[in-house]
């Protein structure tokens, strides 16, 4: 059996997805920018498909550019939020943000800006008395994610975009991993800037979407033609975006079934792994977290042993483990909660999408724990 | 994902020799678990001295639980002196190599090894990790003895491949100039020793020279004259070849790497292996 349990490094593209993207490959090929009905149909089905995307999160079509990717979205929203606030020089962001943001506002403090990165405590969650205390007179940007994508830990969104718009601070979030699997709703969240991937919902790899709220001051990234409202430059991705429109079409749809049948397969795997394996704990909090992400921790076991036997019976997950990475600590984020080493580097986290199915779930959870077992038989710090 | 060879996942799917020796003649044992991995080695002697029975417990990735194994195959029917001298590459070769980000692995086989060695002959008390010298790695705990072996008897010549293969300088970086100057000391060592071996069975000093020339203007030359650069011989003192660079070549920024990735592995291609490229210093 082949169970995918990796959807929040990347999902499968939907069938109705990749079926929506075809024709843009073949018979319509125009540019939206042309003056004839070849581009002018093309023109067209962006925009239904910027509406669609608009919808997923509650926003007005105005309010979405189309990227390449998450990644671009965090750039452009830390860099263009920066360059425009009129020299304030102060990032406040956290300790568990994704690679996209943390890299961009680390390379920022090397160039001057000063940088607030918060910690989490055991459970990955901030201390909101410790982010109020961060704001200063020269913040002019606050980067925090949605949802964490090792941990599904959900940040109170609502609530520190409403501190910072009380300061007047502008405020991003990466909600790469929130998109689609939680109810976002722009009008009622006082967020400035927002960033999608397509790729982990069901869209292709190679489109996202940066949300700029009316009136949020923002220096374009990409300087060329004047596509996506100048904001964005560069010929449309036109495949994609219809796949992505497609997509988040599909994802509110499924809004119910993600916080229902996919939840509750979830929470049958962490209880029966929990069970089964001795030594294993959760990471992150328990409630506060997406829907489908899971993350425990195996104690005295090395994570890319034990994805590697997982891959073996046809698993796909992922580890905070050093040696997936290459790098030679574990990963930031179990670290930042303060894991202890010994469980760090023997984290697995499983990922669901609307895919999977509940046999998958028992599987796995049989499948599991005759490999933690053999591998603690192999380990010298699990004595007989 | 690793590209580990077939050897490499059979000895971490079938992992040969788990296990404690109650009455071992030597244990060994290295890493932590803060480390990401550990190994503890155990072997034992027969009456001729040999060890008749070698076994290993492992904290793992797939690569440190296959060099594990792979380690206690090789040693078993070995006397100690003979078992002293299996060094990383070689338990890295028995695998049919490993990717280089893990070839620290390889190294932790060798100093479980080494420590279980040690144990046998001394009697001493195993400790979790044997502190010998100036510790350079704060993070991973790494001496100054260890980077300079592995450098050594691997040819090392970039923090990088250090980090690679002893994790020193994985960390917050801080030790990285200190790295820098490790590697420069022991390749200025390994280039003195190069020069004092009896080499010249493959060839003389002359014919050296020469050869360096003749790659100099065939290989490398045309090469940089197409950027507008050039280069000059000015000496070579056994492995170390001293040149300048000239033309365009002489204040681009990239002349490090030119000289490196260019020059260097030119000569190391078509002369010898052992050749390294110095710039004269103005």
């Amino acid at each position: 059996m082949n169970v995918y349990l990796d959807n929040n490094a990347t999902t499968r593209v939907a069938p109705e997805v990749l079926e929506a993207m075809l024709p843009y490959f073949k018979d319509e090929y125009g540019n939206p920018s042309s003056m004839h009905s070849v581009g002018g149909r093309v023109k067209k089905e962006i925009e239904a498909a910027r509406a669609k995307v608009a919808e997923l999160i509650g926003a007005d079509p105005q309010e979405i550019v189309f990227t390449s990717c998450g990644t671009e979205s965090d750039n452009t929203a830390i860099r263009g939020a920066l360059e425009a606030s009129s020299g304030k020089k102060h990032i406040i962001t956290s300790r568990v943000e994704h690679p996209a943001v943390l890299s961009t506002v680390r390379y920022l403090e090397k160039r001057g800006y000063s940088l607030t990165e918060l910690p989490v405590d055991r459970q990955g969650m901030i201390d909101m008395s410790e982010y109020e205390a961060a704001f200063r007179e020269d913040t002019g940007l606050v980067s925090i994610m949605w949802a964490n994508n090792e941990t599904g830990v959900i940040f109170p969104i609502h609530e520190m975009a409403e501190i910072a718009r009380g300061k007047g601070v502008v405020f991003h979030t990466d909600a790469v991993q929130a998109a689609g699997k939680l109810k976002i709703d722009m009008k009622d969240t006082p967020a400035d800037l927002l960033s999608i991937s397509g790729h982990k919902l069901h869209a292709p790899k190679g489109i996202g979407v940066l949300y700029v709220r009316r009136g949020t001051p923002m220096t374009p990234f990409m300087l060329g033609g004047h596509q996506e409202s100048g904001r964005r430059a560069g010929t449309e991705n036109v495949p994609y975006i219809v796949g992505l429109g497609r997509a988040a079409e599909l994802a509110i749809a499924g809004m119910a079934e993600e916080n229902t049948r996919i939840k509750s397969l979830r929470d049958k795997l962490e209880k029966a792994l929990l069970e089964k394996c001795p030594d294993a704990m959760l990471n992150g909090h328990p409630e506060h977290r997406l829907p489908n992400t899971t993350n425990i921790s195996f104690e005295f076991v090395e994570g890319e042993a034990i994805l590697l036997m997982l891959n073996r019976e046809g698993i796909a997950a992922s580890s905070g483990s050093a040696c997936t990475s290459g790098s030679l600590e574990p990963s930031h984020v179990m670290r930042a909660m303060g894991v202890p080493f010994t469980a760090a580097h023997g984290s697995i986290r499983f990922s669901l999408s609307r895919y999977n199915e509940e046999p998958e779930m028992d599987y796995v959870a049989e499948k599991l724990p005759p490999i933690i077992k053999r591998l603690r038989e192999l380990s010298p710090f699990v004595k007989k | 994902m690793w590209d580990y060879t077939e050897k490499v996942m059979d000895h971490f799917y079938n992992p040969r020799n788990v296990g404690e020796i109650e009455d071992a003649d030597g244990v060994g044992e290295v890493g932590s678990l803060a480390c990401g991995d550990a190994l503890t080695l155990y072997f034992k002697l027969d009456e001729n001295k040999k060890i008749k029975d070698a076994k290993f417990k492992t904290f793992g990735c797939a690569s440190a639980i296959a060099s594990s194994s792979a380690l206690t195959e090789m040693i078993r029917g070995k006397t100690i002196e003979e078992a002293e001298k299996v060094t990383n590459q070689d338990i890295a070769a028995f695998l049919g190599g490993l990717p280089e980000q893990k070839m620290h692995c390889s190294v932790m086989g060798r100093e479980a090894l080494d420590a279980a060695i040690e144990n046998y002959r001394t009697g001493k008390t195993v400790q979790a990790k044997k502190i010998e010298g100036k510790v350079i790695c704060t993070c991973f705990g790494v001496t100054e003895k260890e980077i300079e072996r592995a450098v050594r008897e691997n040819k090392l010549t970039t923090v990088e491949q250090v980090t690679h293969y002893t994790k020193a300088g994985g960390g917050c970086g801080g030790c990285h100039p200190a790295i820098e100057e490790i590697i420069a000391r022991v390749r200025a060592e390994t280039a003195v020793g190069a020069t004092n071996e009896a080499r010249p069975a493959k060839l003389t000093t002359i014919q050296r020279i020469k050869l360096v020339e003749e790659t100099l203007e065939r290989e490398i030359k045309p090469q940089l004259k197409r950027d507008g650069g050039d280069i000059e011989l000015i000496d070579v003192e056994g492995s170390k070849v001293v040149v300048a660079l000239r033309g365009m070549c002489s204040n681009c920024a990239a002349a490090g790497a030119t000289l490196r990735e260019v020059v260097e592995a030119k000569l190391k291609e078509f002369v010898s292996d052992d050749i390294f490229v110095e710039e004269e210093k103005r």
